[in-house]
């Protein structure tokens, strides 16, 4: 069944807005996404009518809340499939699910000598990290090498294995070119060599389906923002044989069992890894995403957002002087491009003004384009509530802004 | 010329654009103007690194005014630095350090100064008046 897209775009109040006089439209998906009225609602809903800090009272709406603070834990289990609630570890975002991986499991797993692989095409998040871990137990970095359509290169990746090889972590999606990378197959490889396996699906789970048992990923961690939800809510999931063996990363209420001043003990899984109040609401927030994106078909979406890609890369293409970067035969809905002569942040700021949101810059992934040999790209990020005339207007602001560089 | 008759003068220029386009292109018109820094000193000791745009700013003392030569190479942000340049170039320390630049909110190009990663303006305009400032110290000196 083929998307409402009428309905879908009253769907997102911010939709209706203008911006500099002109309608709103909004291509800086990969950044945020905006967020339904199911999810603004859910989320007042709490603030007005149930709100209550959750698990350690004993009253009324301290019960409701933790209730759906955990029913919002078993959607994101469903949405992913994990085998079981516990290996969902909610988290602020991707990049703190990363950090508390490269803490927790690197302080156990990673010594001196040992090697940590990524990809050519990570998002700084995915890259700094594993940096600062590598520099604190005197371990070394590999990366993925890429080719120049933004694939990566699976012969290349296959060499860099060692016995000190101790985790792979690669992104499903690229955030600045939109390449699909075959997780399965990098898990797989990576297994054979008994190493573990991290998967960065920030860019990914808004897109498809997500199946973290099919894949048998290790750990995959993804944002609630990036997928219609609300910011400072994220989750990591882990297997579960590999959280227990795992130290705790932050300290302090709710992932304790006993404490005492000679001696803590900890909570079990997943408390362990969430010290402090959780962001109960954005959890709650994001499961609300997570029925909006399942109510309207998440094979629909993926339908609808290539053919949005195909029209749009079509028509930059037709574009004298516009450059595309990222061509994988595996992409998601992400138009990178540069325009000859024209600094990507001049074209920013004229664009911007046409009403159109893009992002101009490294999309913090730098090394990707210092390996395209580039200072910065336009990126257009689209949504399943985007829509073609919206590209035709994208399309007519890049041709005004060539002519007005000319 | 004072420095806010100079400022005045460009908010009186800018009045006459109602439409953001030949405020723009009267900016990328300006971005030729701008008095470009020796190429020898593009290198990063002279390197205002915002995220997005380069500009590179170097300031001499001639007869006790502060002289600027800068480049970027976004031409938009170009056009901006040539409208700080104008207005604070050849000028005493004093009268650059002492004196507030209103014209940039007034022209509505504020958006362009938000201290975000968008571009390093809000830095060049710092160093702009410490490149001052230093001078100032170092005529006190004598």
């Amino acid at each position: 069944m083929a998307l409402d897209i009428n309905k879908i775009r009253n769907d997102f109040p911010i939709l209706k807005r203008q911006v500099h006089n002109k309608p709103f439209a909004y291509f800086d998906n990969a950044a945020t996404t905006q967020k339904p009225n199911s999810v603004i609602d859910r989320m007042d809903k709490v603030y007005r009518e149930t709100n209550s800090n959750i698990h350690r009272g004993v009253h009324y709406l301290s019960d409701i809340t933790t209730r759906d603070f955990e029913a919002a834990r078993d959607t994101v289990r469903r949405f992913i499939n994990a085998r079981h609630d516990h290996e969902i570890i909610f988290t602020p975002g991707t990049t703190s699910g990363i950090n508390l991986v490269a803490f927790s499991f690197g302080e156990r797993y990673v010594s001196e000598g040992d090697e940590v692989i990524i990809s050519a095409m990570e998002h700084h998040a995915n890259i700094v990290p594993w940096q600062m871990l590598c520099e604190r137990k005197g371990a070394r970095l590999r990366v993925i090498p890429m080719n120049d359509k933004g694939e990566l290169l699976l012969d290349e990746f296959e060499k860099l294995f060692t016995s000190g090889t101790r985790l792979v972590s690669v992104t499903q999606v690229a955030n600045s070119i939109g390449s699909v990378n075959p997780v399965k197959q990098i898990i797989e490889l990576s297994h054979r060599h008994g190493v573990k396996v991290l998967i960065d699906g920030a860019q990914a789970v808004q897109h498809g389906d997500v199946d973290v048992q099919e894949l048998d990923a290790d750990f995959y961690v993804f944002s609630g923002h990036k997928m219609y939800g609300p910011t400072g809510i994220g989750v990591l999931y882990g297997k579960e044989e590999i959280l227990e063996e795992m130290p705790p990363y932050q300290t302090g209420g709710e992932m304790v069992d006993k404490v005492s001043f000679e001696k803590t003990t900890f909570n079990q899984l997943p408390f362990r890894f969430e010290a402090g109040t959780p962001n109960y609401t954005g959890a709650i927030g994001l499961a609300a995403a997570i029925d909006y994106l399942e109510d309207t078909g998440l094979d629909d979406i993926a339908a609808y957002e290539k053919d949005l890609l195909e029209y749009g890369t079509r028509l930059l293409s037709e574009i004298d002087g516009l450059h595309l970067y990222g061509r994988a035969k595996d992409k998601i809905s992400i138009l990178s491009f540069v325009l000859d002569d024209i600094h990507p942040f001049d074209a920013g700021m004229v664009i911007d003004k046409h009403g159109i949101a893009v992002r101009t810059g490294t999309h913090c992934a730098q090394p990707l384009m210092d390996r395209f040999g580039i200072r910065g790209t336009i990126r257009a990020s689209l949504a399943f509530y985007n829509t073609r005339e919206e590209l035709d207007r994208l399309r007519e602001a890049v041709e005004k802004t060539i002519q007005m560089f000319k | 010329m004072d420095i806010n008759t100079v400022q005045d003068e460009i908010v009186d220029e800018f009045g006459i654009f109602d439409d953001w386009m030949d405020k723009y292109n009267y900016l990328i018109d300006l971005s030729k103007s701008l008095p470009i820094i020796d190429q020898k000193f593009k290198k990063p000791e002279f390197l205002i690194e915002g995220c997005q745009s380069r500009v590179w700013l170097r300031a001499d003392m001639e007869d006790g005014k502060v002289v600027y030569t800068a480049d970027s190479d976004a031409v938009i942000t170009k056009g901006i630095i040539a409208l700080l340049v104008r207005v604070m170039s050849g000028r005493a320390p004093d009268e650059i350090i002492n004196n507030e630049l209103y014209f940039i909110d007034k022209i509505g190009l504020k958006e362009n100064l938000s201290p975000t990663r968008s571009n390093g303006l809000v830095s060049m305009i710092k160093q702009m008046k410490l490149y001052a400032l230093a001078y100032q110290a170092k005529s006190r000196q004598k």
